[in-house]
């Protein structure tokens, strides 16, 4: 009922507005990340383009240099953008810099409600001061940090007895985080039809983000906090907890059992790559590659499911997933805020789901045939509820590589304990936070 | 008819003053008549030194002055502060920072070491005059023909713990088994990966550089030497190396100064890692210039390394110099 309200509103102000009869023909450019999902962009843009007579160009950046490119574009005051895509945790440099626009009176007047999106995803992707109603996003692209497995293999009897007998329970989906360390183990060097195989793909990228979200799908089950009251950067017994430690110290303990050798260096790409060679039995990813997995003629189909990260202390899942913004610079705004109108009606984002993109529109979360439209559908909505993200901060770059550096020193490099290695997160962030004259 | 009379008596004494001087229209000659020696050499030179100034000076002293402030180029409307020295303070108080430059200095101090050692011997031995010589000589130069970053990247796969070539090579050699040591992901062994890739591809270079030494030596000095009985051994002591000597140390100037900003190679192959173990001062500083954009520190640390190459470029000339007089 309420989606086809929904429709019958997002029509009319359609009709209302006339796009595509009395704009002007704008070539718009949309720029994000290279990835499975900004092809279906592509293909769902084709609708927008016939509907108001824009051209849509994209400019899709590989993952590993997207916040480099994007963030120097930004900051250049560059006009190569007019609508980015931009990862969740720019939105307080985009906003604070002035290079988003703010979209509170669009909204309200074109009748855009952000109670339509899914509230983790509006808190995340959209608004800047974390808590208030400015919005300088709309949710476009919900994501979370999952895993999948060679299904297959768990289900094979000799595999099954095996693990029975050396763990004493039935191979199945972990529960915790332990389990799943378990199970990796279990499969490490393991030898499946004549080839020796390992437990698990995690992310140990060093560069740009990877190993901090891949560390932070430990952590965050742990209970891990940035801080002991949000707001307030009292780091001191929170970033360095106890249960922070015991998290930090899995993860270096998964990474030297569990994962293929030479993976030193790893993120989305080589988690995929191992999976599909058969190398490994499970792999982190971003829910946003499952569509991809699942369609894969070799290990896709019935070889693969999926699972939310698992809990430990509590659930917790690592956020992924962008807003789309309408860049300051942009001298083609109304065409871009046209694009931002278009996108946000539920019939939009209903194709947008169908094609591979995730939704966080309500009406197509919470339709009934949501959790079956796909098999990691309702593992996405678990996810999304328990969803934790970096700091968001302007100099989100500055913490980010900070903590880039100090769990790759004692993961991948076995340099230090987990404590000293918290404990030098707090004293560089600290320092970037007295730098900002927040502290 | 004057004209032509003038025309013919110029070609008569022509010379390339004249020449020039009958090709300045009346005009500018007129005006140009007034300056001295002096005016005319500044008009000449004076746009080689605007340029300068505005594309190597300016920016210097620009750069020196940021270096003092907090400034950020990612938020252009944050009030600038002067901090005084506390930018350098930090840089050289910090012991990661001290970190990176062992790396550097590891990183440098082997590649040159090993270029020297193997590029010499590859120049001493193609300059002997043997069949397919120019084709040795193009097959090993080829790796330096390459870009850096297609370099990395198929080094990449050749340091590939499961696949790569290299490893099973070593394994071949060793009995090891090719996935029981990562170069690229072991603290021990990931500098001395980057080494042994930058000596593959730049060993050509310092080869090229001795090869035109050791045939800048002319042939009667050895034939002087035989007549003196003076052995091979001697020869080579007392002949070829002062004389390749200015060479050799041209070929660790250049390649010293390229080592000691790396940048490309390295983070294709490590990215800095494993942890901070291949993190060269250039990659330190392009993350902290543009990544985090903490331009005024990043000025200070600029500053503090060219300092460095600086000085120790000065010296190391005048050190070249005096073995040149020699």
């Amino acid at each position: 009922m309420k989606y086809s309200k929904l429709t019958a509103v997002s029509a009319l102000s359609l009709a209302a507005a006339g796009f595509g009869a009395s704009a002007q023909a704008e070539d718009l450019t949309l720029c994000w990340a290279a990835w499975d999902p900004a092809n279906a962009l592509v293909e769902l843009s084709k609708e927008f383009e016939a509907q108001s007579g824009h051209t849509m160009n994209f400019e899709f950046i590989p993952w590993p240099n997207f916040a480099d490119r994007m963030l120097n574009e930004l900051n250049s005051g560059g006009n190569l953008c007019d609508l980015l895509i931009g990862d969740s945790q720019w939105i307080g440099g985009g906003a604070e810099n002035g290079h988003y626009v703010k979209l509170n009176d669009f909204f309200d007047a074109e009748g855009i409600s952000m109670g339509d999106f899914a509230d983790a995803t509006v808190y995340a992707y959209s608004t800047w001061p974390k808590g208030s109603e400015n919005y300088y996003a709309l949710p476009a692209m919900g994501d979370a940090n999952g895993w999948f497995y060679r299904k297959d293999w768990f289900e094979r009897d000799d595999i099954r007895a095996a693990f029975q007998e050396a763990t004493g329970r039935e191979l199945a989906e972990p529960k915790t985080q332990k389990e799943l360390l378990e199970i990796a183990q279990f499969f490490q060097e393991r030898e499946i039809d004549g080839q020796t195989v390992y437990g698990a793909a995690i992310f140990t990228e060093r560069g740009s983000e990877g190993i901090t979200m891949g560390v932070t799908g430990a952590l965050y089950p742990w209970g891990f906090k940035y801080e002991n009251t949000p707001g307030s950067y009292d780091m001191e017994g929170a970033v360095n907890s106890p249960e922070a430690v015991e998290a930090l110290e899995f993860y270096k303990e998964f990474y030297e059992t569990a994962t293929p050798p030479g993976y030193t260096n790893s993120y989305m790409g080589e988690s995929l790559d191992a999976f599909k060679s058969g190398q490994v039995a499970m792999a982190m990813n971003w829910f946003a590659f499952f569509p991809g997995l699942y369609a894969d003629p070799n290990t896709g189909g019935d070889k693969i499911d999926f699972f939310v990260n698992p809990p430990q202390n509590q659930a917790g899942s690592t956020l992924g997933g962008q807003g789309i913004s309408v860049v300051a610079y942009s001298d083609k705004q109304d065409a871009a805020l046209e694009y931002i109108k278009w996108f946000a009606d539920p019939e939009v984002q209903q194709k947008w789901w169908d094609l591979g993109g995730y939704s966080a529109h309500n009406a197509v979360l919470e339709s009934p045939t949501f959790k079956d439209s796909a098999p990691f559908a309702g593992d996405f909505l678990e996810a999304m509820g328990a969803v934790q993200d970096f700091w968001q901060e302007p100099a989100y770059a500055e913490l980010l590589l900070a903590m880039q550096k100090r769990i790759h020193d004692y993961v991948v490099a076995d340099q230090g304990t987990a404590k000293e290695a918290l404990d030098k997160l707090i004293e560089d962030w600290t320092e970037t936070f007295e730098d900002e004259g927040k502290l | 008819m004057g004209h032509l009379t003038t025309g013919k008596l110029c070609q008569m004494t022509e010379t390339p003053l004249t020449r020039a001087a009958n090709a300045t229209p009346p005009s500018v000659a007129r005006k140009i008549k007034g300056l001295s020696d002096r005016a005319i050499a500044w008009i000449f030179v004076g746009p080689t030194i605007f340029l300068l100034l505005a594309i190597n000076i300016f920016p210097l002293i620009w750069t020196i002055n940021l270096s003092f402030t907090n400034f950020r180029a990612n938020r252009p409307n944050r009030e600038v502060e002067y901090v005084g020295l506390r930018n350098y303070e930090r840089i050289l108080t910090d012991t990661d920072i001290w970190l990176n430059m062992q790396a550097t200095a590891h990183f440098l101090f082997w590649t040159i070491v090993l270029q020297v050692l193997i590029g010499f011997t590859l120049a001493y031995l193609i300059n002997k005059k043997f069949k397919g010589n120019d084709l040795w000589t193009t097959i090993i130069v080829l790796p330096m023909m390459l870009s850096p970053a297609v370099v990395g990247n198929f080094w990449k796969f050749l340091y590939q713990p499961q696949i790569g070539l290299f490893n099973y090579i070593v394994a071949f050699f060793t009995g090891k088994d090719p996935s029981s040591f990562e170069m690229l992901g072991q603290v021990n062994l990931a500098p001395w990966s980057i080494v042994i890739v930058d000596t593959w591809m730049w060993t050509p270079f310092v080869m090229l550089i001795c090869l035109a030494g050791l045939r800048s030596i002319p042939d009667y000095i050895y034939e002087a030497a035989e007549i003196d009985r003076a052995s091979k051994w001697r020869q080579f002591w007392t002949i070829t190396v002062p004389m390749v000597m200015p060479f050799l140390m041209l070929a660790v100037l250049f390649r010293g100064i390229e080592n000691f900003k790396m940048f490309d190679l390295v983070v294709q192959l490590t990215g800095g890692g494993p942890g901070s173990t291949t993190e060269l001062t250039s990659i330190n500083l392009k993350r902290e210039a543009f990544e985090k954009w903490r331009t005024g520190y990043a000025s200070a640390y600029a500053i503090i390394l060219f300092v460095t190459v600086f000085g120790l470029a000065s010296i190391y000339v005048k050190a070249l110099n005096k073995v040149k007089e020699r």
